[in-house]
């Protein structure tokens, strides 16, 4: 874009770096807070908000860590793992189902699949409740992982399908040809080429599986199957007058997801756009 | 044909899984709306649309379904309309790599969990150690001090506030994207025809995003009306319901009072919002293309 900058251009321009600036700002220091509040004593959180812990330690990180964050944590990295393996592989089967072979019913295949996106989690939260409790699967691992799994599976689906939808046929054809079955062509072939659209949709899932909230909150209550959002509200009124290991749960909690955006953020970003942009 | 047939096994899994725990809830869910239902004692009892009727005269149903309205415009206004111009504005910013970390700082809130997002705010706002307090007096608004969360008529203003904090930078991201699609010839033209930015916005960008602008306003309202997390979180509903939404109301209806039926149907009231925006998207996909 070319511009001539008069001087109401430069005001303008810096009118727009203080406001972009102020903004991230207001982003970035309640986080920064939080995490130096992890350092602080009850008495400084209390004194003066805006100070520097006077001391660096990391007790509280530590008081926290065996007052059940490494529970939760352990338990949010069993379910998040299992649910992204489960979601993108069904995802994955499904969606080479419906973009590369010819099946009855097809569209409606298709549309029921798709449909799943549409629907809200509460609105089937009663009836769950009632389905798990006589499976007896209520108030376990595998709860979370089925549902993570099965509320998951349409918007993956939905991604991976649209990239396979643009692959070139032909290689499929051609493997055919050469006497590969449809396993070991989607296998060797489909998958490998879907390889960026996989990562953006590991990367949502995980993103989606480490901070979900309500199925969590609904289907576990013992210690032990708690996943991190759920753990650090117990924390929060076990220990809520220790301010200190509330925030260093909290910063616990935060600080793998920031960095798995920074590192994965492209494609994170793909997948969102992909997803929302069709 | 038999081959046809084969190819089902692709999709059998995921329809099993969509099938048994997404779809086959929600058609029970109608049959126990119609129940008055205790699921600890077990007991249930036919009383046909009760709950309904029971619905339309709970004031706090209402005040439920206000406040998922009000939140469904406050994330408009910021969440799509502010995301918008913050997108654009950041597209306006000549050095890449600022424009690459801007978008990512506006972000990280999108990345951590609303439960520490809410909890965080919880903190913020507590009346004696709370950031924003402290902040009021800091710059001499003593008079503005509130306990936000305790009070009925700050709680749901804070609560929506700290929503738009941690979701703008989920559209602002989208909308970067949705802009840099745009050719850029389009704004080269604009700008030799001597179009300042602001006309540039108005003539070249809105109409050209208008596709996702469509899209993000219809998700931000479904999004709205599946509010829980960050009530839940924050206030859990209170003071005195002030700000209970569709889905905490319903949590709280069957889990702390249980009465299951009535929870199933603000479920059904849940679900009928969120198809009509649904469909409402579908129809304006298809009228809706942008083309170039």
């Amino acid at each position: 874009m070319v511009t001539r900058l008069g001087f109401l251009g430069v005001i303008a321009r810096l009118l727009l770096w203080a406001f972009l600036l102020c903004l991230a700002v207001v982003v970035i220091y309640p986080l920064l807070w939080m995490l130096l509040n992890g350092f602080k004593t009850n008495a400084e959180i209390f004194g003066n908000p805006f100070a520097l812990p006077s001391h660096w330690g990391f007790d509280s990180y530590q008081k926290a860590w065996n007052r059940g964050v490494s529970n939760y944590l352990t338990t949010s990295v069993l379910v998040t793992v299992t649910s992204t393996v489960a979601t993108v592989f069904v995802s994955a089967w499904a969606a080479y189902g419906l973009a590369r072979v010819d099946i009855p019913f097809g569209k409606v295949v298709t549309g029921v699949i798709l449909g799943g996106l549409m629907l809200a989690p509460s609105v089937a939260l009663v009836p769950l409740v009632k389905m798990f409790q006589s499976m007896g699967l209520y108030n376990s691992f595998w709860a979370l992982l089925i549902l993570y799994t099965a509320f998951r599976v349409p918007f993956t689906t939905f991604l991976i399908r649209a990239y396979m939808l643009d692959l070139p046929r032909e290689v499929d054809e051609a493997a055919e040809m050469d006497g590969c079955g449809r396993w070991t062509a989607f296998w060797r072939i489909t998958l490998p080429m879907c390889k960026p659209i996989i990562v953006s949709t590991v990367l949502l899932h995980i993103l989606f599986a480490w901070n979900e909230y309500l199925f969590a909150m609904v289907f576990t209550s013992g210690a032990g199957v708690q996943t991190l959002p759920v753990g650090l509200m117990s924390l929060m009124s076990k220990h809520g007058t220790e301010f200190p290991v509330v925030f260093a749960g909290m910063t616990i909690a935060a600080v793998p997801v920031v960095l798995l955006f920074f590192f994965g953020q492209r494609y994170i970003v793909r997948g969102l756009a992909d997803g929302v942009g069709k | 044909m038999s081959r046809r047939a084969a190819g089902l096994a692709w999709v059998v899994p995921a329809l099993a899984l969509v099938g048994v725990f997404v779809y086959f809830p929600l058609v029970e869910n109608f049959g126990f709306s119609t129940l008055k239902w205790d699921i600890f004692s077990g007991s249930q009892e036919y009383v046909g649309l009760g709950n309904y009727a029971k619905l339309v005269d709970d004031p706090v149903f209402w005040t439920s379904l206000r406040n998922n309205v009000l939140f469904a415009v406050v994330s408009i206004v910021f969440q799509v309309f502010g995301s918008l111009v913050l997108a654009a504005l950041i597209e306006g910013v000549r050095s890449e790599r600022w424009q690459r970390a801007l978008r990512a700082i506006y972000f990280i809130p999108c990345a951590i969990s609303l439960t520490v997002a809410g909890l965080l705010f919880y903190f913020i706002y507590e009346p004696n150690l709370g950031l924003l307090n402290h902040l009021l007096e800091a710059v001499g608004l003593d008079g503005l001090r509130h306990a936000w969360l305790g009070e009925e008529g700050t709680a749901m203003p804070a609560v929506m506030a700290m929503s738009q904090w941690q979701g703008f930078g989920y559209s602002t991201l989208l909308f970067a994207v949705a802009i840099q699609r745009i050719p850029r010839e389009i704004y080269q033209a604009a700008a030799l025809d001597g179009t300042g930015p602001i006309r540039r916005f108005f003539h070249v960008t809105v109409p050209l995003v208008r596709e996702m602008t469509g899209v993000l306003i219809m998700l931000t309202i479904s999004g709205a009306f599946q509010v829980f997390n960050e009530v839940m979180v924050m206030t859990s509903g209170g003071p005195n319901n002030s700000t209970q939404v569709l889905g905490t109301w319903l949590y709280r209806s069957g889990f702390v009072r249980n009465d299951f039926g009535y929870a199933a149907a603000i479920a059904t009231v849940i679900f009928v919002v969120t198809l009509a925006i649904a469909v409402a998207q579908l129809w304006v996909a298809r009228r809706r293309r942008v083309e170039w």
